[in-house]
């Protein structure tokens, strides 16, 4: 499935926005990303395996409230930076 | 603990010094010459990312870490070997251990302090975050694990408290102290949760908050409401520890475990308030703090508007107003606890930046003051190092 990297994370992905992974799980697919892109998950996904406070994770247009969301092939999952702060 | 009590003062030092300066909108590298009178600006690195702290090891002049966030993304730690020409990112930053099945465990918001280990030990760094935990790296800062038993110890998470007990942004661990002449005698502090020390390199704690004062109505028995803005050992006398504390300035000179509120010297209509506390790295007398106003709501800023420099020359007996080439009217500083330093030059180089982005400095051990940069981001920290 796509992945739709934010610009706040393409410094992992050398300035990439859309990122080809395989995984049955939203788990798996960022753990997937990180193998690639080493550090990249653990900027949206706390130690406790939650997704961190501003971040989200849309799979087509159904957000993620965890990582064990279930996902198709074709997917497409969105990681979002919401706005905060200034 | 026995230890010897005096170390051999270090020789001034003479080579050129660099500023490694954190801001909330990434980090600058500021570049004097050996006479500290011409200076150039990097470029920002890490620019959009909050810099709590940027160090460059003094052991071998040439590691910087940085420690990182963004309003977004979660913390980590930047590395660089060749003096901040490139970086890598820490393959594990400062966590707390994932929390078993049903329980809910901690997560850190942002790494605060840095500090490179002892001399004998070239890798080591600590680190302390917030919330607030402590943090240990072997290797040079590329992975980093929790140290020692005080992030899961009931009695010390009781002491943490929760968000709600610490500075706006969090609470923090900070101030990690290294005894130069024994790696195992470590301190740190916490706002709140007062300072700690141990003699067996982590393993066992105790408190040292007799004598420090709390706010009005708390009890002082109670380590949860210590609240240590910023607590320095000296480097030509291990056994002495300077503290700017949220009630006062103290000093403390061991054995003794008793703290003497040194800033009842200070002027009445100044008071002794502040963040930072730099001392002097060859005379365990002489030491700086830089007031903000602690009335009424606790403003936090140059009181009146009038920055000011105080400096005591005789571990804290008395103190010397230095203004001079500050703004003498309306300038409402905020300086954060890591946001003033001091080289080893003689005479000893101050440095502190602002929250509204300058940068000051004296080579003249604050007689006299020069705005080094303006229009900075908001500046959390200054760090001097001699390259």
């Amino acid at each position: 499935m796509t992945v739709h990297i934010p610009s706040p994370l393409r410094s992992y992905t050398g300035q990439t926005n859309t990122v080809e992974v395989e995984g049955v799980t939203v788990a798996e697919v960022l753990s997937a990303l990180d193998r690639r892109y080493p550090g990249l998950r653990f900027r949206i996904i706390t130690e406790q395996d939650t997704i961190r406070e501003h971040i989200r994770i849309f799979v087509n247009e159904e957000q993620a409230r965890d990582l064990s969301a279930v996902l198709r092939p074709d997917d497409q999952i969105h990681i979002i930076c919401a706005l905060s702060g200034g | 603990m026995s230890r010897s009590t005096t170390t051999v003062p270090p020789q001034p030092a003479i080579g050129p010094v660099t500023l490694l300066i954190g801001t909330r909108k990434g980090a600058f590298i500021l570049r004097g010459d050996r006479a500290r009178r011409t200076w150039k600006l990097s470029p920002p690195h890490f620019l959009g990312q909050i810099v709590h702290h940027a160090v460059l090891d003094p052991r071998d002049r040439r590691t910087m870490l940085v420690a990182a966030r963004t309003g977004h993304l979660g913390p980590t730690v930047f590395r660089s070997t060749d003096l901040g020409k490139t970086w890598k990112e820490a393959q594990a930053p400062p966590a707390f251990p994932k929390a078993p099945e049903g329980e809910k465990g901690r997560v850190v918001d942002h790494v605060f302090w840095l500090t490179p280990g002892h001399a004998s030990e070239p890798n080591a760094w600590y680190a302390g975050t917030s919330p607030q935990g402590l943090f240990r790296s072997d290797d040079g800062g590329v992975t980093w694990e929790p140290f020692s038993s005080i992030n899961d110890d009931p009695q010390y998470r009781a002491w943490m408290g929760s968000v709600q007990d610490g500075t706006p942004d969090g609470p923090k661990l900070h101030s990690i102290l290294i005894d130069p002449r024994d790696p195992a005698h470590l301190y740190f502090s916490m706002s709140g949760g007062g300072v700690h020390e141990s003699g067996d390199r982590g393993k066992t704690w105790t408190t040292l908050v007799q004598g420090m004062e709390v706010v009005e109505g708390f009890d002082a028995a109670n380590i949860a409401v210590h609240d240590p803005h910023c607590v320095r050992l000296c480097p030509s006398n291990p056994d002495r520890l300077y503290q700017q504390n949220h009630c006062g300035i103290y000093r403390l000179d061991r054995p003794s475990n008793q703290w003497v509120r040194i800033g009842k010297s200070m002027p009445k209509r100044i008071g002794d308030i502040g963040f930072p506390m730099v001392l002097h790295p060859r005379d365990p007398d002489t030491a700086w703090v830089l007031p903000m106003d602690g009335s009424g709501v606790w403003p936090r800023v140059s009181p009146g508007g009038k920055p000011a420099v105080y400096k005591t020359r005789n571990a804290g007996q008395t103190w010397a107003r230095l203004n001079k080439d500050f703004p003498k009217a309306q300038a409402w500083w905020t300086v954060k606890r890591q946001a003033m330093t001091a080289d080893a030059h003689e005479p000893v180089g101050l440095y502190f930046g602002t929250t509204s982005g300058e940068i000051w400095a004296s080579r003249t051990g604050g007689v006299r003051w020069t705005c080094l940069a303006s229009h900075l981001p908001e500046i959390y920290s200054v760090e001097a190092a001699e390259l």
